[in-house]
């Protein structure tokens, strides 16, 4: 067992937890961020990746869209390496209401959400693919963030101001004595290790998992609703910028150019618990019915994989009137003070990533309340390096990179342009690590072929550089392949059948995949979040069998 | 609200924009990471200082929005063998071509210009012929062509002729002959109306020989060099041009033509690649055939007189990429071997090298060499005097570098008709 003494633990490594951690160790206290799977693998690794210029919200949460223009507009200055500054659109759809536009127009400008409207020609003529029947078009500055990203670059922020970054660690048990918090346990997962931290604050950043979290204190049950929504990744960017149906916000009304791909997205079904959430096949149809709204075509070009993440939205009536102060719409801080007679414990939920600093900021202010202590909250000033400061990502930048190098490196992952150079540095740097943690680092198997070429590559460049043994090569392959399979099995349909067809091919035929010896048992599966089918469950049992 | 007016037109303009969009664009998503193009691809198996076709088109592609950052993909020769082979019907080279495209929007070197203006090299030459042969022949002069443009000292260049075709075709005595057989545009390109004048004069006389009326528009340039260069704007008002011209001599008429690379734009490259949606480049481009595809269907009709005379001889044959991509076949092989004695061998090489203009420029010369070398040996092994191909600049390359004269297989047609 090992022991860690700090003044805060902040429980959950998605984008809250991560920009919270942060804010604690810019304000001078002693810290740990605990998280039981890789940081942002929950709903910050499933989310949509559009960074909201708050002009979704203008008309049905006017609050919300002013934050978020103003947290756009810093994150995209501190994280500039995290985000893409695409810009976007809000169109009217042949059916939508164009008058909804002048509603729209109205509430951004009393939000101070930029935006402008443009002729539908200037529209068509930068995003050519377009439905050419929209009828009116604005103009907004809606960016695209990889969650991950953002995720290490508070994390690292954070630990340049001294705080512990701890992953693959479980919350199990929190300890309270005389109605204060006492300590955390946890379990290190990758060691079987049980760790106490002796702490006097924890800040509860579970998202969908926070009512579980505020359990193991002894709280009140905390009423967390799992909003689920699923998103549908298409192959290569169909449209350079966010596209916004111009519409009160629906279902499948948004398609975001992330990287190397565009993303529809997404619905919104409460479910019981976010551990598991299928992504049905009504749904799935439902995204591409809306795709085709904004792009004609749109079931012809390819999807890659679908995803599903749930919404951490609180719905508490314990929370009384006079915590109000630190909440503001769409994001809920708990104080288990009065409600549950337990000192030393905040929890927070709602929120968007977009606006994951500001979250921070309220928490932490309260936490500073509650302590009776006047620390000032510094974090929109101060750049993350290293992917902080400077250029905002661009989608070129790989190719960029492989035109230089392309005399001296391999290239591993051929869709994602990721090098062998690329792969070996991660490798280094976490001999612990899964394939689908190099996956969320490089984008390996990211792309459309979806780990069927690179993922063996990448097994054998750590076999035969000794970060592996065969045992685990074995393992980690199968493992990688099967979480990479639950993306494709809801979109199995036109091209990416072949490339499966293909994949399955080489692994099961070639390889024989499935019948090489049985895995290392230090692989166990990570707490991933199961998106299975009932196609996928049907398949599966038929492999077996 | 609705703007109509300023929607976007296919105009020269368009071109460009349509670079990366669209039919080429859309074609990557077939790409399932084969890699057929790759082993197929005759520049990146003779240098690696090309990424491949898969790098450069279907990968790339995905990463490219508007600024060009790989420059390297200009060492594509544009061959097109990538899509030909593409099982899954990725458009591979149109979409290396449309990036090259935008990459030299900005900044196109002057002898990308030059080289690709066939039309005025022609003009240029034609009245100093014996001056031009003397000057591309010299090599003092090559040196410094080579240091001011960038065109290799020992590139083939195209051979200066006295007369132009257009002026022999308008000042030699009518045909004896009364047709019989309907009427035929033909179309003989800047090679065939400068250079290449004796295929063009022999095509002429073989239809006329089978009973055609030939008519002969004033025609321009179809824009292929500027295309292949890049420059999509210049091409697709040449295009669209020669589409007028030629569709001046009447309409349904079939347009024949001796220059497979140039019916290869007009058939499907100007649209592929440059995105070109004209309802004259349409009508154009499903009424012209190759001479060989013709004189094939004609055979295939049974309309074809096979009254050949002998020609005891091996001669070897190599079909030009972009005849390949038309998806004809080999129509000439089929042809030639109706005449008796006549033995034909297919090179079965992938490509020359020359690629329209590529193997002229000085940095990519060695490499369009190293392309066509087996080539070059399959040819002066099988007859160290005379070769085949259907297109201009590859015999130009073929001949420069094997040294054995290369025609188009019309010539052999023409001979064993007994037409000279
Ligand atoms: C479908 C969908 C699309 C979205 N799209 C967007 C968008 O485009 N733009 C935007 O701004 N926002 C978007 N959001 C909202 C945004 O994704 C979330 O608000 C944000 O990611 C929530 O982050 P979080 O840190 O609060 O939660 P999470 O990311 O879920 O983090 C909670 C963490 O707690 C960890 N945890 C759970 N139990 C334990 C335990 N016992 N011990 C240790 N750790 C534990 C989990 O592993 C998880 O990593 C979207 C949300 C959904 C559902």
């Amino acid at each position: 067992m090992r022991k860690l003494a700090v003044d805060v633990v902040v429980i959950g490594g998605g984008s809250t937890g991560a920009g919270v951690v942060r804010d604690v160790a810019m304000r001078g206290y002693s810290t740990v961020l605990v998280e039981r799977a890789d940081l942002g693998q929950g709903t910050t690794g499933r989310f949509h990746g559009l960074l909201h210029s708050g002009g979704r919200y203008v008309v049905s949460d006017p609050l919300s869209a002013t934050e978020c223009a103003q947290e756009n507009a810093i994150l995209s200055r501190i994280q500039a390496g995290a985000i893409e500054t695409t810009g976007g659109y809000f169109v009217c759809c042949p059916g939508d209401d164009p008058a909804f536009a002048d509603k729209f127009l109205a509430g951004a400008a009393a939000t101070g959400v930029p935006a402008r409207e443009v002729s539908v020609g200037e529209a068509l003529r930068n995003e050519p693919r377009l439905n050419p029947g929209i009828t009116r078009a604005i103009e907004v500055q809606d960016g695209t963030v990889d969650g991950w990203q953002l995720v290490w670059g508070a994390a690292n922020s954070a630990r340049h101001y001294g705080a512990e970054i701890l992953t693959y660690h479980a919350v199990t048990k929190i300890d309270t004595a005389d109605g204060a918090v006492t300590a955390v346990h946890c379990t290190d997962l990758k060691r079987g290790e049980d760790v106490v931290i002796e702490t006097g604050f924890v800040l509860n950043c579970g998202g969908p998992w926070a009512g579980q979290i505020a359990a193991m204190a002894g709280a009140h049950p905390v009423d967390v609703v799992p909003g689920r929504g699923i998103m549908i990744a298409m192959n290569h960017r169909l449209v350079n910028r966010v596209v916004n149906r111009c519409i009160y916000p629906a279902d499948g009304d948004i398609l975001v150019p992330v990287h190397t791909v565009s993303i529809i997205g997404t619905t919104d079904v409460k479910v019981d618990d976010p551990d598991h959430l299928a992504i049905e096949p009504d749904e799935v149809q439902q995204m591409l019915d809306a795709g085709e709204v904004l792009i004609p075509g749109f079931r012809n070009s390819r999807a890659l994989h679908a995803w599903a993440g749930a919404r951490p939205l609180i719905k508490d009536n314990r929370v009384a009137a006079a915590d109000t102060r630190h909440m503001s719409r769409g994001m809920a801080v708990i104080d288990h003070t009065e409600r549950d007679g337990l000192d030393g414990m905040l929890t927070i939920g709602g929120g968007k990533l977009t606006t994951y600093r500001l979250m921070a900021e309220h928490i932490v202010d309260a936490m500073c309340d509650k302590l009776g202590e006047k620390r000032a909250c510094r974090t929109a000033e101060e750049d993350m390096p290293p992917s902080g400061a400077g250029k905002n990502y661009v989608v070129t930048h790989r190719l960029e990179e492989r035109e230089h190098d392309r005399f001296t490196e391999q290239i591993i992952c051929e869709c994602e342009l990721m090098s062998r150079k690329m792969l070996t540095d991660a490798l280094a740097a976490q001999p612990n690590g899964s394939f689908d943690d190099l996956r969320r680092q490089l984008r390996l198997g990211m792309g459309p072929c979806q780990g069927g070429f690179c993922s063996m590559r990448a097994t054998g460049i750590a076999l035969e550089t000794g970060h592996i043994d065969i045992e685990r090569a074995t393992a980690l392959l199968r493992l990688f392949l099967k979480n990479r399979w639950l993306g494709l099995w809801p979109i199995l349909y036109g091209d990416q059948v072949r490339q499966t067809a293909l994949d399955n091919w080489i692994f099961a035929g070639t390889l024989d995949v499935e019948h090489l010896p049985p895995p290392d048992p230090s692989v166990r599966p990570e707490p991933e979040i199961e998106k299975k089918t009932p196609v996928a469950a049907v398949m599966e049992a038929g492999v077996r069998s | 609200m609705t703007e109509v007016n300023d929607r976007p037109a296919t105009t020269a303009k368009a071109g460009l924009e349509f670079a990366g969009h669209e039919l080429s664009r859309a074609s990557l998503d077939s790409c399932v990471k084969c890699t057929i193009c790759e082993t197929q691809c005759p520049v990146s198996a003779v240098t690696p200082l090309f990424t491949g076709p898969k790098f450069i088109g279907p990968q790339a592609e995905r990463f490219r929005n508007g600024e060009s950052v790989d420059h390297s993909l200009d060492y594509c020769s544009s061959c097109g063998t990538c899509t030909l082979v593409c099982p899954q019907g990725v458009q591979v080279a149109e979409l290396n071509s449309q990036a090259r495209a935008v990459m030299k929007a900005d900044h196109m070197p002057i002898r990308d210009r030059l080289v690709s203006q066939t039309t005025l090299m022609g003009k240029l030459m034609t009245p100093v012929a014996p001056l031009a042969r003397w000057a591309l022949g010299n090599k003092p002069i090559r040196t410094l062509m080579e240091a001011a443009v960038k065109v290799h000292r020992d590139a083939p260049m195209p051979p200066a002729q006295s007369q132009t075709f257009q002026s022999w075709f308008a000042s030699r005595p009518r045909p004896a002959t009364v047709p019989t057989r309907g009427t035929l545009v033909f179309f003989h390109g800047c090679a065939g109306g400068y250079f290449e004048v004796e295929t063009s004069k022999k095509t002429v006389e073989v239809l006329e020989h089978l009973g055609y009326e030939v008519l002969v528009p004033r025609q321009g340039c179809c824009g292929l060099a500027q295309q292949s260069n890049g420059l999509f704007d210049e091409a697709t008002a040449s295009v669209l041009k020669l589409c007028d011209d030629l569709r001046s001599s009447g309409k349904d008429l079939t347009i024949i033509s001796s220059s497979g690379s140039c019916t290869g734009m007009l058939k499907h490259e100007a649209h592929e690649i440059m995105g070109v949606s004209d309802d004259r480049l349409a009508d154009v481009g499903t009424r012209i055939r190759d001479t060989m595809e013709f004189l094939l269907d004609l055979h295939d009709a049974g309309e074809l007189p096979t009254d050949f005379a002998p020609m005891p001889m091996t001669v070897p044959y190599h079909a030009p990429c972009q005849l390949k991509s038309q998806g004809i076949g080999k129509p000439a092989l089929e042809v030639l071997r109706l005449i008796p004695e006549l033995t034909v061998v297919d090179s079965e090489k992938v490509c020359c090298g020359i690629a329209g203009t590529y193997g002229l420029k000085k940095e990519k010369y060695e490499i369009a060499q190293a392309v066509g070398r087996p080539l070059f040996e399959m040819v002066k092994a099988t007859n160290p005097d005379l070769a085949l191909c259907d297109t201009e600049t590859c015999r130009w390359q073929i001949e420069q570098s094997s040294g054995v004269k290369t025609v188009h297989p019309i010539w052999m047609i023409h001979a064993a008709y007994g037409l000279g």
